[in-house]
């Protein structure tokens, strides 16, 4: 039986792994490459490289960073953060990437996943959407979640799902890090428009929000954390067993 | 020396890593003069059938992979690399592949439950069949070991090749072998410390 899947995602900024509440406040928290192995080692099922520089420097240190991972951790890769075009897609699917995750990138540029899904396939573009309610109604943000695009989330899923995004990473900026639980009002909403995995990010903070996430909504697929995988939190071979325990189908 | 064969599609720098890794030398390269030399090939790709099978003929490769069949040199195909070994896709009409395993690649919604997610997405077990052998491949391995999976074809009509299946709701093709060929629908290269295992296995196979 296929199994639900634990994704822990690292933002790297400067080549160092970094990770905010609300994504205001940056905290320095270890080294990428080191911290990938650990994950791998733990039971990650995949892991989620975020590339939140600007700078073009920062660009290289960050596929550099990423080839080094890709040497030495044999578990899926998925790279976003700052990919606008198809040589994004190829700069960073040449350094052991093996799916790309587009946000901005694609309310700028609505053609984006079309195209890299004819190029490269359905399964290497993984659409990342920030969502916040805003007056009653689910609204994609981009820029990190800090510009209302005033685009209708439900919709915009809709629209890039069948454009080709293979993948949906669903990061509620209403419950990311208050670590009280996902937003499983938002994610079954999600479920109802797509027929692609959905992949819930922003809101756990303890392995009972991972079990409810998975007993409440059968249609997730998986769940990302990046904090209480990186402050020790939640250690994810504990996580593993506990879902195991309440028979949802995970790798041990 | 292993040579993964380039033709343009897929993560090759993870494969060849994943090699390395486990103390394996392995080259990157679409030059049919370095494939001839190679002991054993890998045959990766993800995207399209179609597109696939033209690239490797238009490269001349497929010519290649047939001389080394014939030669008795281990071949192995991974994820679409896997579906070319086969006689005929039915991916958006119906295409010829290279034919080294009699069947043909479907679609698995003709297979599955209404309503689970296509593509097949994450990691699942490997089950091995009741009446043959273990495979070669999977030596250092156990049934029920667990690998990742992203596909939405399948291989069909190759009960008499099939190495290892998966389950979902239906069990589907996870990996078939005939003679020094064989294939994996899922990624070796993307399945852990049981991937390794598999792709060691591979490497210790020779003609």
């Amino acid at each position: 039986m296929i199994t639900k899947r634990i994704i822990p995602c690292l933002d790297v900024k400067d080549g160092r792994v970094v990770k905010g509440t609300n994504f205001l406040s940056l905290r320095d928290v270890s080294s990428p490459v080191e911290l990938a192995s650990f994950y791998s080692r733990a039971g990650a099922d995949e892991l989620v490289f975020y590339d939140i520089t600007a700078s073009a420097q920062g660009r290289r240190i960050f596929t550099d960073i990423l080839r080094d991972t890709a040497e030495r951790v044999f578990i899926p890769l998925t790279v976003g953060g700052g990919i606008s075009s198809l040589d994004d897609f190829d700069r960073v699917l040449k350094c052991g990437a093996d799916k790309v995750s587009v946000n901005s990138g694609a309310i700028n540029d609505p053609g984006l996943i079309r195209r890299a899904a004819e190029r490269y396939g359905n399964q290497c573009v993984v659409l990342s959407v920030d969502i916040k309610r805003v007056n009653g109604r689910f609204t994609v943000f981009a820029k990190g979640g800090r510009v209302n695009t005033e685009l209708d989330a439900l919709d915009w899923i809709r629209r890039c799902t069948s454009e080709g995004a293979g993948e949906v990473v669903v990061n509620s900026i209403d419950t990311d890090g208050v670590k009280n639980g996902f937003d499983l009002e938002m994610l079954d909403a999600v479920c109802s428009v797509t027929d692609v995995p959905v992949i819930a990010s922003g809101g756990a903070g303890s392995i009972g929000d991972f079990v409810t996430l998975f007993k409440s909504l059968p249609k997730v697929d998986a769940g990302l954390a990046a904090s209480v995988f990186h402050f020790g939190e939640i250690d994810i071979k504990e996580l593993k067993k506990a879902m195991a325990h309440e028979n949802i189908p995970a790798r041990l | 020396m292993t040579v993964i064969i380039d033709y343009g599609v897929g993560n090759l720098f993870s494969l060849k890593s994943s090699l390395n890794h486990i103390g394996f030398e392995a080259e990157i390269s679409g030059d049919a003069d370095i494939i001839k030399k190679a002991e054993r090939i890998i045959l990766p790709g993800v995207g399209a059938f179609r597109d696939a099978a033209d690239k490797l003929s238009s490269l001349r490769l497929d010519d290649v992979l047939r001389e080394s069949k014939n030669s008795g040199k281990p071949i192995l195909g991974i994820c679409l690399g896997m579906q070319l070994l086969f006689d005929k896709s039915l991916e958006y009409g119906e295409y010829p592949g290279l034919g080294f395993i009699h069947g043909e690649i479907r679609h698995i919604g003709e297979s599955i439950a209404p309503g689970l997610k296509i593509p097949h997405i994450g990691w699942n077990s490997l089950l091995f069949p009741r009446s043959k052998p273990k495979s070669e491949l999977y030596r250092y391995i156990s049934e029920g070991d667990m690998v990742y999976f992203v596909h939405s074809y399948h291989a069909c009509g190759c009960e008499d090749s099939i190495s290892a299946y998966t389950e979902y709701s239906t069990l589907l093709t996870a990996s078939c072998e005939c003679g020094n060929v064989f294939g994996t629908q899922f990624h070796p290269e993307k399945s852990g410390e049981v991937g390794l295992e598999i792709l060691r296995a591979f490497c210790g196979i020779s003609a």
